[in-house]
């Protein structure tokens, strides 16, 4: 089991022990058996959190005062523990422990939810962590120190004469440093593997394996414990996940929940075979998103991408409704133009398309890319074509691209200024109000298969195209008010703690 | 990149010769084996096969170097690739629940390959590669090594020749065939500095303050800069590539460039380019305005090693074996040696053909049938020692010696801490 440190007998009196402090890091999962209708309120209510966090991280730069602010108030409303430090540990009172304890044990109910595919543990980490920094960063230095000593994280000062060796280079490592002294700095030393976001962005020096971190820096390697920790923790979870989900109570809630917010996958598609090979070029020009035409183009015009680019581009086009026949003769004929001969076409690629619709391999049925995943992960590189536009190119590039779709100058200004912003998204929004001819396109893009069933709801071509039944749900209102589970008040009996073995 | 000597359809025939009294098993499971330091390593390591017609063979494994030496003589493979170490024996993926079977550990590697640079190099293309373009690979490997040891405190790198266009680095240290995927990809992204595809006409960018690890890096390349890209590539030399240059450099300089003339302090290589501006004086003078490297963001744009990141990134990736040979070029994949980096040339790394032919010669002398002492006292049996006096008739002998030295170093890292702290203050 790994769950570090859990054991009932020790906790000798949980209460003040277990929510000593308003932070957690989540390391034991809770031990007490709720209710159906808490475990129900206390979910949906951290998802409202989530969401609010991913939202104001997409329109907010993430630590401003707005973002902070807006995040503040979302905290009281929602009554999760904030900020309160609590001087001793008589003084945790009933409301501040009863918010630690929802804080807590939501956490855990959302693991379960989350954990199923890696879309939805990247979705819930990317929150959970975001989450975790803002509330971090909000406590007082000395709170600080005690909630690292609380959960053991220790890490080595530098002393003065290594830091006046090292000076210059320290200096030039750290954007936060240079300016003040380096002898008034305090510095930890810890192993690269603990800090990797800094060693990834170059952010810190880094000597024979460790990693010089500026005090104020230290919040990152904090961080990337936290992501390691949980993204672990996941995994497991996810593991038990079958015991779980025999549980015909939870089963539909815990789907429902995953549902809510991170929309549908798209990869499950009703318009399945709607689509006829001939419509594919006309409709790149009018209903695919920027990065799925640039794709659509470069494979026109070299008859090949790479691997990247097939995987975006592939699983696109399957999401929209290509079938597996369609997906071959598509890509077949394209790269048969090129250098590839039938034989080769069949023997190198083949099977990889056949991969992508669950046919070969593992026979995972491969979900489409989000917005996310295409900006986040992957980037491309030499001689790739995959990527988002608005995050991959050159500013100059972009703007001529736009240029040549016709989109006029001042509506280039304004997605060129989201994307100076890093708006990816909402730039990619703005082009799909720009040339649909719509003020408003009221729905918040993170799909590029969203992109394409909403500009095909609006060009008309949805009798073609059909739309999934279950459209994604956007409101959190909508999510809260329409419960699928109808055993909403049934008591539950099996210890919460069950669910979290490792299976 | 074709030799002269090597003919691929003679590949069947001299195959089998090959792995019958050429390829240094002995060597080779010393290496995948680790001193033996943790159960199973080598047991549970994946190798896969190509075999003729692009047939391809995943998950083998071989419980002793003696299983996979009959193995790989009878199906003597067309290229041998090195995966990860399994949770369990890979040849029996198939009979253990699913989702247990995992990839554990690897070396960290890094694939470097020429076809990435096509952008900046004006002697080739493609697969293809000549000594003026190889340079980049000597860059690669300095930059890279030097980071790896230096700034992650590595020692045990292997570099490897690919056998036709590129290099290969297995970084052997416990800790780094340790890492994690996320570690993996940070290490990668900290060394990667070229970025974006297509649709990225600046590939570099770089801000202030410099790092550390840039400043070196650009250190490595403002030595080989002038000869290669000046001399060699004529970067400056005609009006294409000189556009080239000039889309990387940001519009309010070459602005100030054309309206400004005046003396210019003079580079090596004197050549005015069409808009009669000296060019030179662009990569030569450091920052015009505050906060702006254009002169060394090109530089690194055509000298700066490009990563495959994602076949650092995976524990489970594959990539070509030491020793195993280039079909197309018949080339074998030879260690380089680091101390002499410079002297590498990959026209001169010998070909299946030409050892196998070295092999039929008369031998010379008698010093040849010398067995190192250190040999003689193992308990090998017949057949093993007859292969090492069959290899060192070879060229291929020199490319073993450095395979050997490099695992005598990681058998004595193997050797307890006190060692090791000794060797970590020597090395830094
Ligand atoms: S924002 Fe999403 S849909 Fe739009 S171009 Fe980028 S990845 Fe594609
Ligand atoms: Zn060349």
């Amino acid at each position: 089991m790994q769950f570090p440190g859990r054991q009932r007998k020790v906790i000798a009196n949980p209460k003040a022990e277990l929510y000593r402090h308003c932070l957690q890091f989540y390391g034991q999962p809770p031990l007490e058996n709720i209710s159906l209708t808490e475990f129900e309120t206390f979910a949906v209510e951290r998802l409202k959190l989530l969401k609010t966090v991913e939202n104001l991280g997409v329109s907010h730069v993430k630590g401003s005062e707005l973002y902070t602010n807006k995040l503040d108030k979302e905290f009281s409303n929602l009554h999760f523990p904030y900020k309160i430090e609590v001087k001793d540990d008589a003084k945790v009172g009933p409301t501040e422990y009863e918010k630690r304890r929802k804080d807590h044990i939501s956490h855990f109910i959302l693991r379960l939810a989350y954990c199923q595919t890696e879309d939805l543990r990247r979705w819930f980490i990317q929150q959970e962590v975001d989450l975790f920094r803002y509330r971090f960063n909000a406590l007082a230095s000395t709170y600080k120190t005690s909630f690292l000593q609380h959960n053991n994280l220790h890490y080595d000062t530098v002393g003065l004469e290594e830091k006046m060796v090292l000076s210059d280079k320290l200096i030039s490592s750290s954007y936060a440093v240079s300016g003040c002294k380096v002898e008034d700095q305090d510095y930890y030393k810890v192993p690269f593997q603990d800090a990797l976001d800094l060693v990834r962005n170059r952010k810190v020096y880094l000597k024979a394996g460790y990693v010089y971190i500026p005090n104020q820096d230290i919040i990152i390697t904090v961080l990337n414990d936290f992501r390691t920790q949980l993204s672990k923790a996941l995994a497991l979870t996810a593991r038990s996940l079958p015991t779980v989900l025999s549980d015909e109570r939870l089963q539909p809630l815990l789907s429902h929940l995953s549902h809510a917010y991170v929309g549908q996958d798209y990869s499950i598609q009703k318009s399945i075979g709607k689509i006829s090979l001939e419509q594919i070029d006309p409709l790149s020009g009018k209903s695919f998103p920027l990065c799925m035409r640039q794709l659509h183009q470069s494979l026109r015009e070299s008859h090949h991408l790479r691997h990247g680019g097939r995987m975006q581009y592939g699983l696109f086009l399957k999401g929209i409704g290509l079938t597996l026949d369609q997906a071959l003769q598509f890509w077949r004929s394209e790269f048969t133009k090129g250098k590839v001969d039938m034989d080769k076409f069949d023997k190198a690629y083949a099977y990889s398309i056949r991969h992508m619709f669950g046919k070969e391999g593992k026979r995972t049925d491969y979900t489409p890319y989000s917005c996310m995943k295409v900006i986040l992960s992957n980037p491309p590189s030499q001689g790739d074509h995959h990527g988002c536009p608005f995050r991959h190119s050159d500013a100059e590039l972009l703007k001529q691209k736009l240029q040549s779709y016709k989109v006029s100058p001042s509506g280039i200004a304004q997605i060129l200024d989201l994307v100076k912003g890093m708006h990816y998204q909402l730039a990619c929004q703005k082009y799909f109000e720009l040339t649909h001819n719509i003020e408003d396109s009221g729905f918040s893009l993170n799909h590029p298969n969203q992109y394409f069933l909403e500009s095909q709801k609006l060009l008309g071509g949805a009798r073609e195209v059909k739309r999934e039944a279950d459209p994604p749900q956007r409101a959190p209102d909508a999510a809260v008010k329409q419960p699928p589970n109808p055993q909403p008040l049934a008591e539950m009996t099996e210890d919460l703690d069950a669910y979290f073995q490792d299976g | 990149m074709t030799s002269a000597d090597y003919e691929p359809a003679s590949l069947p025939d001299l195959l089998p010769l090959y792995y019958r009294r050429l390829f240094p098993f002995s060597q080779y499971y010393r290496w995948l084996n680790y001193g033996g330091v943790q159960k199973n390593y080598f047991q549970h390591r994946e190798f896969s096969f190509t075999l003729k017609d692009d047939i391809y063979v995943r998950y083998q494994s071989f419980s002793t170097q003696n299983e996979l030496e009959k193995e790989m003589q009878k199906m003597n493979p067309y290229k041998i690739d090195i995966g990860a170490v399994y949770s369990h024996r890979p040849n029996q993926h198939n009979t253990v629940k699913s989702g247990t079977f995992q990839a554990l550990e690897k070396e960290l590697v890094f694939d470097i390959d020429m076809t990435d640079y096509d952008d900046v190099r004006s002697c080739c293309s493609a697969a293809d590669i000549c000594p003026k373009c190889w340079t980049l690979m000597t860059i690669a490997i300095r930059i890279l090594d030097r980071a790896l040891r230096e700034d992650f405190g590595f020692r045990h790198l292997l570099w490897v020749y690919s056998g036709r266009r590129g290099v290969h680095c297995w970084v052997c240290d416990e800790a780094a065939r340790k890492l994690s995927v996320a570690a993996r990809s940070a290490v990668a992204e900290y060394l990667s500095l070229v970025k974006g595809g297509e649709e990225t006409v600046r590939k570099v960018v770089l801000s202030d303050p410099i790092h550390p690890f840039i400043r070196e890096s650009l250190a490595v390349v403002e030595r080989y800069f002038p000869q290669y890209a000046l001399q060699d590539q004529g970067v400056l030399g005609h009006k294409e590539s000189v556009d080239k240059v000039l889309a990387l450099v940001p519009e309010d300089i070459l602005f100030m460039e054309q309206i400004g003339g005046g003396p210019y302090y003079d580079y090596t290589v004197h050549i005015q380019c069409q808009y009669n501006m000296p060019l030179s004086y662009l990569l030569s003078q450091s920052t015009v305005k505050k906060g702006q490297h254009f002169e060394k963001e090109i530089m690194l744009q055509y000298c700066y090693p490009r990563l495959d990141v994602n076949v650092s990134k995976g524990v489970n990736h594959l990539l070509k074996s030491p020793f195993s040979v280039h079909p197309k070029t018949g080339r074998i994949s030879v260690p380089i040696d680091f101390k002499q980096l410079d002297r590498f040339d990959p026209f001169d790394v010998p070909t299946i053909s030409r050892i196998c032919e070295e092999l039929d010669r008369p031998r010379v002398g008698e010093e040849e049938e010398q067995v190192d002492s250190k040999e003689k006292d193992g308990d090998m049996d017949a057949v093993e020692r007859r292969r090492i006096r069959d290899y060192k008739r070879t060229s291929l002998a020199k490319y073993v010696k450095i395979l050997d030295q490099f695992l005598d170093g990681v058998a004595r890292s193997n050797k307890g801490e006190l060692l090791k702290k000794s060797d970590l203050q020597k090395d830094f």
